[in-house]
Protein backbone atom coordinates (compact mmCIF):
# COMPACT_ATOMS: atom_id res chain seq x y z
CA UNK A 1 0.00 0.00 0.00
CA UNK A 2 2.90 2.32 0.61
CA UNK A 3 4.27 1.85 -2.88
CA UNK A 4 4.89 5.16 -4.68
CA UNK A 5 2.54 4.18 -7.49
CA UNK A 6 0.12 1.50 -6.29
CA UNK A 7 -2.81 0.64 -8.63
CA UNK A 8 -5.16 3.21 -7.09
CA UNK A 9 -2.61 6.01 -7.43
CA UNK A 10 -1.73 4.94 -10.94
CA UNK A 11 -5.38 5.13 -11.92
CA UNK A 12 -5.70 8.63 -10.46
CA UNK A 13 -2.50 9.71 -12.21
CA UNK A 14 -4.01 8.62 -15.55
CA UNK A 15 -7.22 10.51 -14.77
CA UNK A 16 -5.24 13.67 -14.02
CA UNK A 17 -3.20 13.34 -17.23
CA UNK A 18 -6.38 12.62 -19.20
CA UNK A 19 -8.08 15.76 -17.87
CA UNK A 20 -5.10 17.99 -18.73
CA UNK A 21 -4.68 16.46 -22.20
CA UNK A 22 -8.43 16.67 -22.92
CA UNK A 23 -8.78 20.29 -21.87
CA UNK A 24 -5.61 21.26 -23.78
CA UNK A 25 -6.75 19.59 -27.02
CA UNK A 26 -10.25 21.09 -26.80
CA UNK A 27 -8.81 24.54 -26.20
CA UNK A 28 -6.21 24.20 -28.97
CA UNK A 29 -8.96 23.35 -31.48
CA UNK A 30 -11.05 26.31 -30.32
CA UNK A 31 -8.16 28.72 -30.51
CA UNK A 32 -7.20 27.56 -33.98
CA UNK A 33 -10.77 28.13 -35.15
CA UNK A 34 -10.97 31.56 -33.53
CA UNK A 35 -7.46 32.60 -34.46
CA UNK A 36 -8.38 35.74 -36.42
CA UNK A 37 -10.81 36.85 -33.73
CA UNK A 38 -8.23 36.57 -30.96
CA UNK A 39 -5.83 38.77 -32.92
CA UNK A 40 -6.15 42.30 -31.63
CA UNK A 41 -5.51 43.90 -35.02
CA UNK A 42 -4.98 43.27 -38.72
CA UNK A 43 -1.65 43.97 -40.40
CA UNK A 44 -1.36 46.21 -43.49
CA UNK A 45 -0.58 43.06 -45.54
CA UNK A 46 -3.83 41.43 -44.44
CA UNK A 47 -5.72 44.61 -45.35
CA UNK A 48 -4.00 44.75 -48.76
CA UNK A 49 -4.93 41.12 -49.33
CA UNK A 50 -8.58 42.09 -48.93
CA UNK A 51 -9.28 40.28 -45.67
CA UNK A 52 -11.48 43.17 -44.55
CA UNK A 53 -14.13 44.93 -46.61
CA UNK A 54 -14.80 48.67 -46.88
CA UNK A 55 -17.02 49.95 -44.08
CA UNK A 56 -16.25 47.05 -41.72
CA UNK A 57 -14.94 48.22 -38.35
CA UNK A 58 -11.60 46.72 -37.34
CA UNK A 59 -8.21 47.57 -35.86
CA UNK A 60 -5.03 47.94 -37.85
CA UNK A 61 -1.54 47.73 -36.40
CA UNK A 62 1.86 48.61 -37.82
CA UNK A 63 4.79 51.00 -37.72
CA UNK A 64 4.28 54.66 -38.61
CA UNK A 65 6.24 55.19 -41.83
CA UNK A 66 9.12 57.66 -41.51
CA UNK A 67 8.33 61.16 -42.85
CA UNK A 68 4.73 60.20 -43.61
CA UNK A 69 3.04 62.15 -40.80
CA UNK A 70 1.16 65.21 -42.12
CA UNK A 71 -0.82 67.56 -39.93
CA UNK A 72 -3.55 69.99 -41.03
CA UNK A 73 -2.95 73.55 -39.78
CA UNK A 74 -5.18 74.72 -36.90
CA UNK A 75 -6.84 71.34 -36.39
CA UNK A 76 -6.18 67.96 -34.81
CA UNK A 77 -6.44 66.30 -38.22
CA UNK A 78 -3.45 64.08 -38.92
CA UNK A 79 -2.58 61.71 -41.76
CA UNK A 80 0.12 59.03 -41.79
CA UNK A 81 1.04 55.71 -43.37
CA UNK A 82 1.32 52.40 -41.50
CA UNK A 83 3.58 49.59 -42.63
CA UNK A 84 4.45 46.03 -41.65
CA UNK A 85 7.51 46.02 -43.87
CA UNK A 86 5.62 44.67 -46.89
CA UNK A 87 2.49 46.79 -47.42
CA UNK A 88 1.42 50.31 -46.50
CA UNK A 89 -2.01 51.65 -45.53
CA UNK A 90 -2.84 55.36 -45.14
CA UNK A 91 -4.62 56.41 -41.97
CA UNK A 92 -6.43 59.65 -41.12
CA UNK A 93 -7.31 60.61 -37.58
CA UNK A 94 -8.70 63.65 -35.79
CA UNK A 95 -7.86 63.72 -32.09
CA UNK A 96 -5.12 63.69 -29.52
CA UNK A 97 -2.38 61.17 -30.25
CA UNK A 98 -0.74 59.19 -27.42
CA UNK A 99 2.61 60.42 -26.08
CA UNK A 100 4.51 57.54 -27.65
CA UNK A 101 3.17 58.31 -31.15
CA UNK A 102 6.05 59.14 -33.46
CA UNK A 103 7.48 58.06 -36.79
CA UNK A 104 8.90 54.56 -36.61
CA UNK A 105 6.70 53.74 -33.60
CA UNK A 106 4.26 50.82 -33.53
CA UNK A 107 0.62 51.89 -33.19
CA UNK A 108 -2.83 50.29 -33.30
CA UNK A 109 -5.74 52.29 -34.78
CA UNK A 110 -9.44 51.48 -34.72
CA UNK A 111 -11.83 52.51 -37.48
CA UNK A 112 -12.83 51.47 -41.00
CA UNK A 113 -11.62 51.73 -44.59
CA UNK A 114 -13.34 54.29 -46.83
CA UNK A 115 -13.99 53.78 -50.56
CA UNK A 116 -10.58 55.19 -51.42
CA UNK A 117 -8.89 52.55 -49.23
CA UNK A 118 -7.85 55.09 -46.59
CA UNK A 119 -8.31 53.97 -42.99
CA UNK A 120 -10.51 56.43 -41.09
CA UNK A 121 -9.42 56.02 -37.45
CA UNK A 122 -11.44 57.13 -34.45
CA UNK A 123 -8.94 55.81 -31.88
CA UNK A 124 -5.15 55.56 -31.98
CA UNK A 125 -3.20 53.58 -29.36
CA UNK A 126 0.59 53.37 -29.09
CA UNK A 127 2.06 49.89 -29.08
CA UNK A 128 5.23 49.89 -27.04
CA UNK A 129 7.98 47.45 -27.99
CA UNK A 130 9.94 45.21 -25.64
CA UNK A 131 13.17 47.24 -25.69
CA UNK A 132 14.27 49.21 -22.66
CA UNK A 133 17.39 51.36 -22.67
CA UNK A 134 18.76 54.69 -21.43
CA UNK A 135 18.47 57.65 -23.89
CA UNK A 136 22.27 57.72 -24.46
CA UNK A 137 22.27 54.11 -25.64
CA UNK A 138 19.35 54.77 -28.00
CA UNK A 139 21.20 57.78 -29.42
CA UNK A 140 24.43 55.82 -29.87
CA UNK A 141 22.50 53.05 -31.64
CA UNK A 142 20.83 55.55 -33.97
CA UNK A 143 24.17 57.18 -34.81
CA UNK A 144 25.67 53.78 -35.57
CA UNK A 145 22.84 53.19 -38.02
CA UNK A 146 20.85 50.74 -35.93
CA UNK A 147 17.38 52.18 -35.47
CA UNK A 148 15.88 51.14 -32.13
CA UNK A 149 12.41 50.58 -33.58
CA UNK A 150 13.09 47.54 -35.64
CA UNK A 151 10.47 45.09 -34.51
CA UNK A 152 7.10 45.44 -36.17
CA UNK A 153 4.06 44.35 -34.11
CA UNK A 154 4.68 41.03 -35.73
CA UNK A 155 7.62 40.93 -38.07
CA UNK A 156 6.68 37.56 -39.53
CA UNK B 1 10.42 12.54 2.44
CA UNK B 2 7.75 10.68 4.36
CA UNK B 3 8.95 12.33 7.55
CA UNK B 4 8.94 15.85 6.17
CA UNK B 5 5.37 15.31 5.02
CA UNK B 6 4.28 14.87 8.64
CA UNK B 7 2.83 18.24 9.62
CA UNK B 8 4.86 18.37 12.81
CA UNK B 9 8.18 18.10 11.00
CA UNK B 10 7.08 20.46 8.25
CA UNK B 11 6.15 23.01 10.88
CA UNK B 12 9.62 22.85 12.46
CA UNK B 13 11.31 23.04 9.04
CA UNK B 14 9.23 26.05 7.98
CA UNK B 15 9.87 27.77 11.28
CA UNK B 16 13.64 27.35 10.98
CA UNK B 17 13.63 28.58 7.37
CA UNK B 18 11.53 31.67 8.05
CA UNK B 19 14.16 34.16 9.36
CA UNK B 20 16.56 33.30 6.50
CA UNK B 21 13.85 33.92 3.92
CA UNK B 22 12.98 37.21 5.57
CA UNK B 23 16.62 38.28 5.53
CA UNK B 24 17.06 37.36 1.85
CA UNK B 25 13.82 39.16 0.98
CA UNK B 26 14.87 42.40 2.70
CA UNK B 27 18.28 42.36 0.99
CA UNK B 28 16.86 41.68 -2.49
CA UNK B 29 14.06 44.22 -2.03
CA UNK B 30 16.47 46.92 -0.84
CA UNK B 31 18.73 46.46 -3.87
CA UNK B 32 15.77 46.15 -6.26
CA UNK B 33 13.98 49.26 -5.02
CA UNK B 34 17.08 51.49 -4.84
CA UNK B 35 18.55 50.09 -8.05
CA UNK B 36 15.28 50.35 -9.93
CA UNK B 37 13.94 53.65 -8.64
CA UNK B 38 17.18 55.58 -8.07
CA UNK B 39 20.18 54.10 -9.88
CA UNK B 40 18.57 52.93 -13.12
CA UNK B 41 18.40 55.62 -15.83
CA UNK B 42 15.10 56.76 -17.32
CA UNK B 43 13.98 54.95 -20.48
CA UNK B 44 14.68 56.53 -23.88
CA UNK B 45 11.00 56.53 -24.82
CA UNK B 46 8.91 56.13 -21.70
CA UNK B 47 10.99 58.33 -19.39
CA UNK B 48 10.40 57.77 -15.68
CA UNK B 49 7.11 55.95 -16.27
CA UNK B 50 8.94 52.75 -17.22
CA UNK B 51 9.83 52.22 -13.54
CA UNK B 52 6.43 50.64 -12.92
CA UNK B 53 8.02 47.58 -14.53
CA UNK B 54 9.74 46.90 -11.19
CA UNK B 55 6.34 46.06 -9.70
CA UNK B 56 4.44 44.98 -12.79
CA UNK B 57 6.75 42.29 -14.17
CA UNK B 58 7.48 40.59 -10.80
CA UNK B 59 3.73 40.56 -10.02
CA UNK B 60 2.84 39.09 -13.40
CA UNK B 61 5.70 36.57 -13.12
CA UNK B 62 4.45 35.42 -9.71
CA UNK B 63 0.82 35.31 -10.81
CA UNK B 64 1.85 32.58 -13.26
CA UNK B 65 4.52 30.99 -11.05
CA UNK B 66 2.22 30.59 -8.05
CA UNK B 67 -0.50 29.09 -10.23
CA UNK B 68 1.95 26.58 -11.68
CA UNK B 69 3.12 25.61 -8.18
CA UNK B 70 -0.54 25.22 -7.14
CA UNK B 71 -1.26 23.00 -10.15
CA UNK B 72 1.62 20.69 -9.22
CA UNK B 73 0.33 20.55 -5.64
CA UNK B 74 -3.18 19.86 -6.94
CA UNK B 75 -1.90 16.88 -8.94
CA UNK B 76 0.06 15.59 -5.92
CA UNK B 77 -3.05 16.00 -3.78
CA UNK B 78 -5.34 14.19 -6.23
CA UNK B 79 -2.96 11.31 -6.92
CA UNK B 80 -1.15 10.75 -3.62
CA UNK B 81 -3.62 12.41 -1.22
CA UNK B 82 -0.88 14.37 0.53
CA UNK B 83 -2.37 16.62 3.22
CA UNK B 84 0.46 19.12 2.94
CA UNK B 85 -0.33 19.77 -0.74
CA UNK B 86 -3.79 21.13 0.09
CA UNK B 87 -2.33 23.25 2.88
CA UNK B 88 0.14 24.76 0.40
CA UNK B 89 -2.64 25.45 -2.13
CA UNK B 90 -4.84 27.13 0.47
CA UNK B 91 -1.89 29.30 1.54
CA UNK B 92 -1.02 30.21 -2.07
CA UNK B 93 -4.42 31.19 -3.47
CA UNK B 94 -4.86 34.59 -1.76
CA UNK B 95 -1.22 35.52 -2.47
CA UNK B 96 -1.52 34.53 -6.15
CA UNK B 97 -4.82 36.39 -6.52
CA UNK B 98 -3.25 39.51 -4.99
CA UNK B 99 -0.27 39.44 -7.35
CA UNK B 100 -2.56 38.89 -10.36
CA UNK B 101 -4.64 41.88 -9.31
CA UNK B 102 -1.49 43.94 -8.79
CA UNK B 103 -0.22 43.00 -12.28
CA UNK B 104 -3.54 44.05 -13.85
CA UNK B 105 -3.68 47.27 -11.81
CA UNK B 106 -0.10 48.39 -12.52
CA UNK B 107 -0.56 47.47 -16.18
CA UNK B 108 -3.67 49.66 -16.41
CA UNK B 109 -1.92 52.57 -14.67
CA UNK B 110 0.96 52.30 -17.15
CA UNK B 111 -1.31 51.68 -20.13
CA UNK B 112 -3.22 54.94 -19.80
CA UNK B 113 -0.24 57.28 -20.41
CA UNK B 114 1.72 54.89 -22.70
CA UNK B 115 -0.86 53.18 -24.89
CA UNK B 116 -3.58 55.78 -24.43
CA UNK B 117 -6.03 53.38 -22.77
CA UNK B 118 -6.54 51.71 -19.38
CA UNK B 119 -7.74 48.43 -20.84
CA UNK B 120 -8.13 46.59 -24.14
CA UNK B 121 -9.48 43.09 -24.72
CA UNK B 122 -6.32 41.72 -26.32
CA UNK B 123 -5.14 38.15 -25.73
CA UNK B 124 -2.59 38.95 -23.01
CA UNK B 125 -4.82 41.18 -20.90
CA UNK B 126 -7.87 38.96 -21.27
CA UNK B 127 -6.03 35.74 -20.38
CA UNK B 128 -4.48 37.41 -17.33
CA UNK B 129 -7.98 38.46 -16.25
CA UNK B 130 -9.12 34.85 -16.69
CA UNK B 131 -6.23 33.87 -14.39
CA UNK B 132 -7.59 36.22 -11.71
CA UNK B 133 -11.04 34.63 -12.10
CA UNK B 134 -9.47 31.17 -11.70
CA UNK B 135 -7.96 32.22 -8.37
CA UNK B 136 -11.24 33.79 -7.24
CA UNK B 137 -13.15 30.78 -8.58
CA UNK B 138 -11.10 28.49 -6.35
CA UNK B 139 -11.99 30.58 -3.30
CA UNK B 140 -15.69 30.59 -4.22
CA UNK B 141 -15.79 26.86 -4.98
CA UNK B 142 -13.88 26.02 -1.80
CA UNK B 143 -16.35 27.97 0.33
CA UNK B 144 -19.42 26.58 -1.43
CA UNK B 145 -18.61 22.95 -0.62
CA UNK B 146 -20.16 21.49 2.54
CA UNK B 147 -17.26 19.21 3.54
CA UNK B 148 -13.56 20.15 3.65
CA UNK B 149 -12.37 17.04 1.77
CA UNK B 150 -14.91 17.66 -1.01
CA UNK B 151 -13.89 21.33 -1.17
CA UNK B 152 -10.24 20.39 -1.51
CA UNK B 153 -10.86 17.81 -4.23
CA UNK B 154 -13.12 20.08 -6.27
CA UNK B 155 -10.65 22.93 -5.84
CA UNK B 156 -7.70 20.82 -7.00
CA UNK B 157 -9.67 19.73 -10.06
CA UNK B 158 -10.48 23.36 -10.90
CA UNK B 159 -6.81 24.32 -10.60
CA UNK B 160 -5.77 21.43 -12.86
CA UNK B 161 -8.29 22.37 -15.55
CA UNK B 162 -7.26 26.01 -15.32
CA UNK B 163 -3.56 25.27 -15.76
CA UNK B 164 -3.97 25.28 -19.55
CA UNK B 165 -4.41 29.04 -19.20
CA UNK B 166 -0.82 29.46 -17.95
CA UNK B 167 0.91 28.83 -21.32
CA UNK B 168 -1.81 30.91 -23.00
CA UNK B 169 -0.97 33.93 -20.82
CA UNK B 170 2.74 33.40 -21.37
CA UNK B 171 2.69 32.88 -25.15
CA UNK B 172 -0.28 35.14 -25.98
CA UNK B 173 2.02 37.93 -27.15
CA UNK B 174 3.83 35.59 -29.55
CA UNK B 175 0.86 33.56 -30.81
CA UNK B 176 -1.41 36.50 -31.65
CA UNK B 177 -1.27 40.19 -32.48
CA UNK B 178 -1.71 41.96 -29.16
CA UNK B 179 -1.41 45.52 -27.92
CA UNK B 180 0.80 44.26 -25.10
CA UNK B 181 4.47 44.12 -26.11
CA UNK B 182 6.41 40.92 -26.59
CA UNK B 183 8.58 39.38 -23.87
CA UNK B 184 11.58 41.44 -22.74
CA UNK B 185 13.02 38.56 -20.76
CA UNK B 186 13.33 35.34 -22.68
CA UNK B 187 15.29 32.24 -21.90
CA UNK B 188 16.53 31.86 -25.46
CA UNK B 189 17.50 35.41 -26.37
CA UNK B 190 19.58 38.23 -24.97
CA UNK B 191 17.26 40.37 -22.81
CA UNK B 192 16.08 43.46 -24.69
CA UNK B 193 16.95 45.65 -21.75
CA UNK B 194 20.02 47.60 -20.65
CA UNK B 195 21.93 45.77 -17.84
CA UNK B 196 21.63 48.64 -15.33
CA UNK B 197 17.85 48.39 -15.71
CA UNK B 198 17.78 44.60 -15.86
CA UNK B 199 19.71 43.74 -12.68
CA UNK B 200 17.26 45.50 -10.29
CA UNK B 201 14.37 43.89 -12.21
CA UNK B 202 15.80 40.40 -11.69
CA UNK B 203 16.39 41.27 -8.00
CA UNK B 204 12.74 42.38 -7.69
CA UNK B 205 11.48 39.16 -9.31
CA UNK B 206 13.60 37.14 -6.87
CA UNK B 207 12.42 39.33 -3.96
CA UNK B 208 8.75 38.78 -4.85
CA UNK B 209 9.39 35.04 -5.15
CA UNK B 210 11.09 34.83 -1.74
CA UNK B 211 8.29 36.91 -0.25
CA UNK B 212 5.71 34.46 -1.62
CA UNK B 213 7.52 31.45 -0.14
CA UNK B 214 7.94 33.20 3.20
CA UNK B 215 4.29 34.28 3.41
CA UNK B 216 2.93 30.93 2.20
CA UNK B 217 5.07 29.08 4.75
CA UNK B 218 3.67 31.34 7.47
CA UNK B 219 0.08 30.62 6.38
CA UNK B 220 0.87 26.91 6.04
CA UNK B 221 2.31 26.79 9.57
CA UNK B 222 -0.88 28.34 10.85
CA UNK B 223 -2.92 25.72 9.00
CA UNK B 224 -0.76 22.93 10.49
CA UNK B 225 -1.51 24.17 14.00
CA UNK B 226 -5.23 24.41 13.24
CA UNK B 227 -5.44 20.93 11.70
CA UNK B 228 -3.67 19.16 14.53
CA UNK B 229 -4.86 21.40 17.34
CA UNK B 230 -5.65 18.43 19.58
CA UNK B 231 -2.21 16.82 19.33
CA UNK B 232 0.42 17.27 22.00
CA UNK B 233 3.07 18.87 19.74
CA UNK B 234 0.70 21.73 18.88
CA UNK B 235 -0.24 22.28 22.49
CA UNK B 236 3.42 22.33 23.50
CA UNK B 237 4.26 24.73 20.68
CA UNK B 238 1.46 27.11 21.64
CA UNK B 239 2.30 27.03 25.36
CA UNK B 240 6.00 27.62 24.68
CA UNK B 241 5.20 30.69 22.60
CA UNK B 242 2.45 32.12 24.75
Amino acid sequence: MHKFLNPARKKRLYIVLFIIAGVSIALAIMMTALRQHINFFYSPSQVAAGEVSAGQRFRIGGLVVDESVMRVEDSLQVRFALTDGAQEVWVTYAGILPDLFREGQGIVAQGALDEAGVFQADEVLAKHDENYMPPEVAQALAEAGHPTQLSTPDAT
Amino acid sequence: MQRLLALKNFYAFAKALSPWLLLTWVALLAYGVIGGLVWAPADYQQGEAFRIIYVHVPSAFLSLGIYTAMAMMAAIHLIWRVKLATIWIAASVPIGASFTFLALLTGALWGKPMWGTWWVWDARLTSELVLLFLYLGYIALHRAMPRPDMAERAGSLLILIGVVNVPIVHFSVTWWYTLHQGPTLSRFAKPAMAPEMLMPLLAMIAAFGVFYVWLALLCARNACLARESTSTWVQEEVINNA
